[in-house]
């Protein structure tokens, strides 16, 4: 039964949000807290020359100047695994400070400590550095006649060389073909918070209050680098700031500020400024495309050939999944894809909100519709025409699949049938007008591990949920309330949940849109094995109005456990602990997730998007005037949160398509390393967004039918606007983000 | 020429001690001249509220009002505030009633990870204040330097809509 | 930022004489510009005078029907004064449009104009720039230049120049009254702000101590049927990639009166000078604006990244009087 599932509850940490009282990992009060700030490289290749702390140890405040030769050497540097596995998770296999080698700008080459922040920031520039120069590559440019085929990316979970059927063949019998490349610059995460930690030792104890997705990521990953227990390390995560993947992996400040911290034996904080921000904690990398899509004269696509080539670091073979999704979005026999990679001086890049399906799949989307307008197809007639029924390569059925529901309510939303489908026939003033749309589609990847929650209710009948996960803003604690209550059987308000931190129930990172999904598994099943164990007790109790009752005939309503045929037999769980003399009862609860290799099934959250935008080709203005998205995710948790999470999401795809690009200098660092320079859509950029959400039953993915949302509604975006742009001028762009002088 | 009155004393580079009136009360710090108003009210007076998300005026999280005008602390010397009013979010309740814009915002979802969410609210009550709410387009221009990453803005353009209109149970408009 | 120290100031000429006497000392107004400065290491002033308490923030209109701001009104006040908006929209769009509100709140008129580039590598303290450190060379050349001038570069330095509402007041010919220990000088806008040449790190010809008292914008009618129109990626909250101050007055369809500058595409407030002579007496015609627009830019000297700007910067114009000249015949 389900009451509080999928109501528009306010969020449960919304007061301490609105009211400033929330503790982001930056702000713990600790007596005698001092601060550390990074010295970075500023070079991206080369070694220290010379590395003179003088000015920096006798400046006023300063407690010490760590760096290669000082730092203590500690464990070793975990192997590179996404942070859903629930295990150590380093966002790269180097650990900075541990010789004179530089590999990238921005590398952390001493860390400050001193007793105010302003005094550790000026003493860190009194750290003079000299640089023995070696030849950088950092840009595809510069690397392209080194590039190789990757044997395996992603740690080494993908293949570099994906291949069904054949797509020479098949593009030999295509009617029509596009052969397009394109260009996408890389981005950085940017939350408003900057990576931070505070770390605390008390004797051989070390507490971490860490911004992350995931406390337990942080938790190993710092365990083997400092080379001591898990058990002697707690990681708290009360409110995190943002991420969109910078926080997923785990980086080398947490453990810099615990070695830190017991360098000067005072607590230590450890913030990375923003500017630290473009080369602390991974970004997505700079990637360019090609596609070759082959289809017959009804549209069919009989071959797709899809390569993508991108730098990553000198210890990682790292690329954003860039093929997967695109691959599997459409039937299509004939399929090659292949990942190449250029070693770079630059950190390894990481996982960025829709990490390669946003990427991918504006080249699968915008590439369609050009070959739509070739064989004279609707846009969204094509991409009906090629529908996959089951999941292309495996010829898996879908675990659920509700887009064609999506592109029709998505159509009929934006009048799509109404547009004229020739371009630039629509003006406003200095404007023209146009349409456009694209198909969403972000993969259910189960996590890496069981997924754990403790439920606790006390003899007055109200409850505690428990669990490590992290909530940065995707509104999971607000939806393990909910979960828990209808578990349960309790009103929303007599449930407290506890999350962030690891002494609670372990979970893997919330990750890859699988938060959502793993919490309130671990919660559902924690909560109703609670139900049951009191069901079965007062089934069992002779005093109980429920003695000798069958347990599958007995329900929970407001806290009383009653028959479900005649509610009047019955009695509350206050009622049955009080009688039994127990202050309280408790059950873990262990979610056992479907196997990573497969469940058979082919496992996805779909959408349909549409856009529509306003292009000032004179100024080379392009603005978007309207977003429409229609989503699939499986059962909605609460409407009032996902829907802020897919409206974020396409706001991302916007801010992709339009805005957000790294660019690297010359010299080899990130060149516009501000959020005055990166530049992230205001308020003034955000039309308002149309969202609906077709309800889909999946009991394959999870207990709950939990599909994921954090990222769908991002992928598609970019494609649905490029498209309306060459709806609106009849021209088309191939590099992201699409600036005022490609539209000019 | 001749200076007409002396300057007041120069202090520092090192420690002074600092009056500042925030929220109302008056706090005596020991700071630097340096140091700025979002440090100060961060590290010194522990009012976390104003957030620390560029040090450069780029992205408004650490909005705060200086005598009733919303300004940004990372550019703001404490000690330049002596002498002024300093609100920040803790201080925007009183007596404990929620101000009907956090009302609002916490109805209207116009946030997720909440760490913009302060610096928004200051700086939605300061635009109703100035008349700057009239339309959407208005709404949107004077607040585009709050920069909200999980991109809440129509949600925060709707939150200020009811404030200004004394809908959705938050009360009339502020101030 | 490096230690400092700090008073604060009541009256002018205890802030002129409290600075001239220190050569470490500076003035600090709203901050906007001058914490960042001190916080990125760009400037290293070791005292701050604070003139936030100076009484010179009147905005009121001269018997001769001048405008004057003092230096101390801060931006949105300015913007959002009834006599500035009804007599001189260009100056009040220019202002809106420039930063955010918070900042705007705080940035005084005075210190806009001493506003500092948003050149990357000028506020990067350890590359090479001229500006910052004469003699060091300019990274800006072979760097990262999409933002960077077209108008007024020189080998030395290609910085473009921050300030929208200069760049209204450039094309109003407004007056930059400053006071020092000497007395009272008057600089026509235009000769306040320096090309970069061989001196880039000169922008201004204020010695140490000049303090900025006053800006003062003729009695113009044209003023009146003005604008301000600012091109940029983002929507709102960032510096012009090309912006164009204009004030127009028809007669019979024909240009009776002109003022047109430039903002994002050069390293000063660019006063658009041989684009108003190429427009005066002519019809109010895009081709005639194209024409003007053209001849403006005929002297501009791009670096690949930049290049666009050239041609933004006409249509920038074109565009500008065009809306303009669509209000009406005004006369």
């Amino acid at each position: 039964m389900s009451t509080a599932i999928g109501r528009p509850v306010d969020r449960v940490d919304g007061l301490a949000k609105i009211t400033g009282a929330g503790r982001y990992s930056a702000e713990i009060a600790l007596p005698g807290l001092v601060h550390a700030v990074l010295v970075t490289s500023r070079i991206p290749s080369g070694r220290i020359g010379h590395l003179d702390t003088y000015d920096a140890e006798r400046a006023e405040g300063v407690l010490a100047v760590l760096h290669h030769l000082n730092l203590p050497k500690g464990g070793s540097v975990p192997a590179l695994l996404p942070s859903l596995f629930g295990a150590a998770a380093s966002g790269q296999t180097f650990f900075p400070m541990q010789d004179e080698v530089i590999h990238y700008a921005g590398q952390p080459l001493a860390v400050v400590v001193a007793d105010t922040l302003d005094r550790a920031e000026h003493a860190a520039r009194l750290v003079h550095i000299t640089y023995e120069h070696t030849p950088a590559i950092t840009t595809i440019e510069q690397g392209r006649d080194r590039a190789y085929e990757a044997e395996k990316i992603f740690a080494g979970f993908i293949p570099g060389r994906i291949t069904r059927g054949d797509a020479a063949a098949g593009l030999a019998e295509a009617a029509e073909t596009v052969d397009l490349s394109y260009h996408l610059a890389a981005n950085h995460h940017n939350p408003i918070e900057c990576s931070a930690t505070t770390a605390v030792w008390e004797g051989d104890r070390l507490t971490l209050y860490d911004s992350t997705q995931g406390p337990n990521a942080t938790l190993h990953t710092v365990a083997e680098l400092l080379n001591i227990m898990p058990s002697h390390i707690r990681v708290v995560t009360g409110y995190v700031g943002g991420s969109f993947g910078c926080k997923a992996m785990i980086w080398a400040h947490p453990a810099l500020s615990a070695l830190a911290a017991r360098a000067v034996h005072r607590p230590v904080r450890l913030a990375l400024s923003r500017e630290q921000m473009f080369s602390g904690c991974g970004h997505r990398e700079e990637q360019e495309m090609r596609i070759v899509l082959g289809a017959d004269r009804d549209g069919r696509l009989t071959a797709i050939r899809h390569h993508k080539l991108s730098p990553t670091s000198h210890f990682d073979d790292w690329a954003e999944p860039s093929l997967s999704v695109a691959s599997s979005m459409y039937a299509c026999d004939n399929y090659e894809g292949v990942y190449r990679l250029i070693k770079a001086n630059t950190m390894t890049p990481t996982f960025t909100r829709c990490p390669g399906e946003a990427a991918g799949m504006f080249v699968m989307e915008t590439a369609l519709d050009e070959l739509a307008e070739r064989l004279d197809l609707d846009p969204l007639e094509i991409r009906l025409r090629n529908y996959a029924e089951t999941e292309p390569g495996t010829g898996n059925p879908w675990s659920s699949k509700g887009l064609r529901e999506c592109y029709q309510r998505g159509a009929e939303l934006a009048r799509w049938s109404e547009r004229d489908p020739r371009p630039g026939r629509e003006r406003d003033g200095n404007w023209l007008l146009g349409w456009g749309m694209a198909s969403s589609a972000y993969p259910v990847t189960p996590p890496g591990g069981p997924q754990r929650a403790r439920a606790r209710i006390f003899a007055d009948g109200s409850a505690v949920v428990q669990s490590s996960f992290a909530d940065f803003g995707t509104g999971s604690a607000t939806v393990m309330t909910q979960v828990a209550a209808d578990g349960l059987g309790l009103p929303l308000e007599r449930v407290r949940v506890q999350y962030g931190d690891t002494d609670l129930p372990n979970t893997a990172a919330a990750v890859g849109s699988a938060g959502a999904g793993m919490v309130s598994a671990a919660v559902h099943v924690a909560t109703t094995a609670l139900r049951d164990q009191l069901i079965a007790q007062a089934v069992a109790d002779e005093r109980s109005p429920l003695h000798g009752a069958d347990p599958g005939q007995i329900t929970v309503t407001e806290g009383r456990m009653h028959l479900r045929e005649r509610p009047d037999t019955g009695e509350s769980y206050a009622e049955l602990l009080q009688r039994a003399n127990m202050t309280d009862a408790e059950a873990l609860g262990t979610w056992n997730p479907p196997s990573m290799m497969g469940t058979g099934y082919g496992t996805m959250t779909f959408g349909a998007q549409f856009a529509q935008v306003a292009v000032d080709p004179e100024l080379g203005l392009c603005r978007v005037r309207r977003l429409i998205g229609v989503f699939d995710p499986g059962r909605v948790l609460n409407r009032k949160t996902a829907h802020s999470q897919l409206m974020g999401g396409m706001l991302w795809g916007m801010s992709q398509a339009l805005l957000e690009g790294t660019v690297m200098d010359p010299a080899g660092r990130w060149s516009n390393a501000s959020l005055g320079e990166y530049l992230v859509p205001v308020n003034a950029d955000a039309p308002d967004v149309l969202i609906e959400t077709v309800e889909t039953t999946d009991t394959v993915v999870n207990p709950l039918g939990v599909k994921g949302i954090g990222e769908v509604s991002m992928v598609g975006t970019a494609a649905a606007i490029a498209n309306a742009i060459w709806h609106a001028t009849g021209r088309r762009h191939h590099r992201l983000p699409i600036t005022i002088e490609s539209v000019l | 020429m001749v200076a007409s009155h002396l300057p007041d004393a120069v202090q520092g580079p090192g420690p002074v001690d600092v009056v500042l009136n925030v929220n109302g009360a008056t706090h005596v710090v020991r700071i630097e001249p340096r140091v700025s108003l979002l440090d100060c009210l961060r590290d010194h007076m522990n009012l976390t509220g104003a957030k620390k998300g560029c040090n450069q005026g780029a992205c408004g999280a650490c909005t705060v009002w200086v005598d009733k005008r919303r300004v940004v602390a990372c550019l703001t010397l404490a000690i330049a505030c002596e002498g002024r009013e300093i609100t920040t979010i803790e201080g925007l309740a009183e007596n404990g009633i929620l101000h009907p814009m956090q009302k609002a915002f916490l109805s209207e979802d116009a946030f997720q990870c909440g760490y913009c969410t302060p610096g928004q609210i200051m700086s939605a009550v300061a635009l109703l204040a100035e008349g700057h709410a009239g339309s959407d387009a208005e709404i949107a221009e004077w607040m585009s330097g709050n920069i909200c990453r999980c991109a809440a803005y129509p949600n925060i353009r709707t939150a200020i809509r009811d404030v200004r209109d004394g809908v959705g149970g938050v009360g009339s408009a502020a101030r | 930022m490096r230690p400092v120290s700090y008073s604060r100031v009541r009256d002018v000429a205890t802030a002129i004489a409290t600075v001239t006497a220190d050569a470490g000392a500076a003035y600090l107004a709203g901050g906007t510009t001058k914490v960042d400065m001190l916080r990125i290491y760009a400037e290293a002033s070791q005292r701050l005078v604070d003139i936030n308490d100076l009484p010179i923030d009147h905005i009121e209109v001269q018997p001769d029907g001048a405008l004057r701001i003092g230096a101390m009104a801060r931006m949105n006040d300015v913007a959002m004064a009834p006599l500035v908006m009804e007599r001189f929209p260009v100056i009040s769009e220019a202002l809106v449009l420039g930063a955010s509100a918070q900042l705007r709140n705080m940035a005084s008129m005075g210190g806009n104009m001493l506003q500092r580039t948003r050149c990357t590598y000028f506020r990067d303290a350890e590359a090479s720039c001229n500006k910052r450190e004469p003699g060091s060379g300019c990274d800006a050349l072979t760097g990262v230049n999409r933002g960077h001038a077209v108008l007024g570069t020189s080998k030395h330095c290609i910085a473009t120049h921050p300030s929208d509402v200069a760049v209204a007041l450039t094309a109003l010919d407004a007056v930059i009254h400053v006071q020092n220990t000497g007395g009272h000088h008057a600089y026509p806008i235009d000769d306040f702000f320096l090309l970069p040449g061989g001196t880039p790190q000169r922008e201004h010809p204020l010695n140490h101590g000049d303090l900025i008292t006053a800006i003062e914008v003729p009695a113009l009618p044209v003023g009146r049927n003005s604008l301000y129109l600012k091109v940029r990626d983002r929507e709102s909250y960032e510096f012009a990639l090309a912006s164009a101050a204009c004030a127009l007055r028809l007669e019979n369809g024909v240009v009776a009166e002109v003022r047109l500058a430039l903002g994002g595409v050069a390293t000063k407030p660019w006063r658009a000078r041989r684009a108003e002579r190429a427009l005066l007496g002519q019809p109010a015609t895009r081709e005639s604006f194209a024409r003007a627009a053209a001849e403006e830019m005929s002297d501009a000297v791009a670096r690949p990244m930049n290049e666009f700007k050239i041609e933004l910067a006409q249509r920038t114009m074109v565009r500008a009087l065009e809306t303009l000249a669509a209000r009406g015949d005004v006369s």
